[in-house]
């Protein structure tokens, strides 16, 4: 392809925008959710509570930081299924490590704390 | 994209496998260079998976108590100690640069050169302002006695991780925030208009850099929310 056909394709390529209230919008849900998830430390909310609300949270924001500011929402499909799919060998992970951990925590307070 | 040859592909789920299974091109319409960040990131997320996990399992693992974060990482504001208060305006400041990020991309696209051009600047800023209150809770936590093999407050682990996770974080900022300046220059001097030619390559430089750089420093804030959550509020 020669320089000229490069640049006329290049002109040829329209500018996709979005209107400034949809960012706007993701933009002050983002300041809403991080002030509640900083409420849950701040009015120390405990246990299950805790833990599922600060989930809850911070998948949500994920979410709208990912689908909208990184434009994953208006993306073709098979770049958003090659970029999500790989997430559930982290799950996966996740749950080897979770099983791995109580291992190691309860053959401490075995040899540590009851001394074998 | 409203490519029009895209419109003749097959829709929804069939899509996946016919443009994988395709000729020449995987990711259609998808700019070279915006494919190649999103890998990139992709990676970058096994990278940071791995710390968390391991802080997870480092956690979970340990018979000494955890330090307490919000203890730990409260500052005094008029002789009231608050908890996760600088954690707290990070947060913040990262998100107001995120959208200003997000405006710049817009702007870009839409050929204002001028607003584009301020909205990086302005991110830069942000970035800037974060990584100065992050070496502020590093120096204030090794005053305190925090080390990455002992700390004050509880179980040993505590510092490595805090230092890993957080360290490796503030570098993507601070890197960020270098490339930031150096598209905020470009913009300026209308190199996305002109088309002129990149320092490292030959090729026409053109606006869809700016989203590539966006994807980056969303990515940034994007891993943020999750120290957030895991590591100061869990």
């Amino acid at each position: 392809m020669n320089e000229k056909t490069e640049i006329d394709k290049n002109k040829e390529k329209p500018a996709q925008t979005h209107k400034i209230g949809i960012y706007l919008w993701i933009w002050g849900l983002l300041f809403v959710l991080s002030f509640f998830s900083y409420m849950v430390d701040w009015y120390q909310f405990q246990g299950i509570l805790r833990w599922s609300l600060i989930l809850f949270f911070m998948f949500l924001k994920a979410g709208l930081i990912m689908a909208f500011f990184m434009h994953l929402f208006w993306e073709r499909y098979t770049l958003v299924n090659v970029l999500l799919w790989p997430m559930t060998a982290i799950a996966c992970f996740v749950g080897l490590m979770v099983a791995e951990a109580k291992y190691t925590f309860f053959s401490r307070l075995i040899y540590f704390v009851l001394g074998g | 994209m409203s490519d029009s040859s895209l419109d003749n592909l097959p829709k929804g789920w069939k899509s996946v496998p016919n443009d994988l299974g395709s000729d020449q091109t995987a990711f259609k319409g998808v700019q070279w260079g915006k494919a190649m960040m999103w890998i990139f990131l992709l990676s970058d997320t096994f990278i940071f998976s791995c710390f968390l996990i391991s802080y997870m399992k480092g956690r979970g693992s340990t018979v000494v108590d955890w330090p307490n974060t919000s203890h730990v990482f409260s500052l005094d504001f008029m002789g009231v100690p608050v908890p996760l208060l600088l954690i707290a305006i990070m947060t913040f400041v990262l998100i107001t640069s995120s959208g200003t990020m997000a405006l710049a991309v817009k702007y870009g696209y839409e050929k204002n050169r001028k607003m584009c051009g301020h909205l990086i600047l302005a991110t830069a800023i942000g970035g800037l302002i974060f990584v100065g209150m992050q070496a502020f809770e590093w120096s204030k936590l090794i005053h305190e006695g925090v080390r990455p093999w002992s700390n004050p407050f509880g179980a040993g682990q505590f510092g490595s991780y805090f230092f890993m996770i957080t360290g490796f974080h503030g570098t993507h900022v601070s890197i960020g925030v270098i490339f930031l300046f150096i598209f905020a220059r470009k913009v300026y001097r209308g190199d996305f208009d002109t088309g002129r030619r990149g320092f490292f390559t030959t090729m026409k430089s053109d606006y869809v850099s700016i989203e590539i750089l966006g994807l980056y420093w969303h990515f940034v804030d994007l891993v943020w929310v999750f120290i957030f959550a895991f590591f100061y509020l869990w």
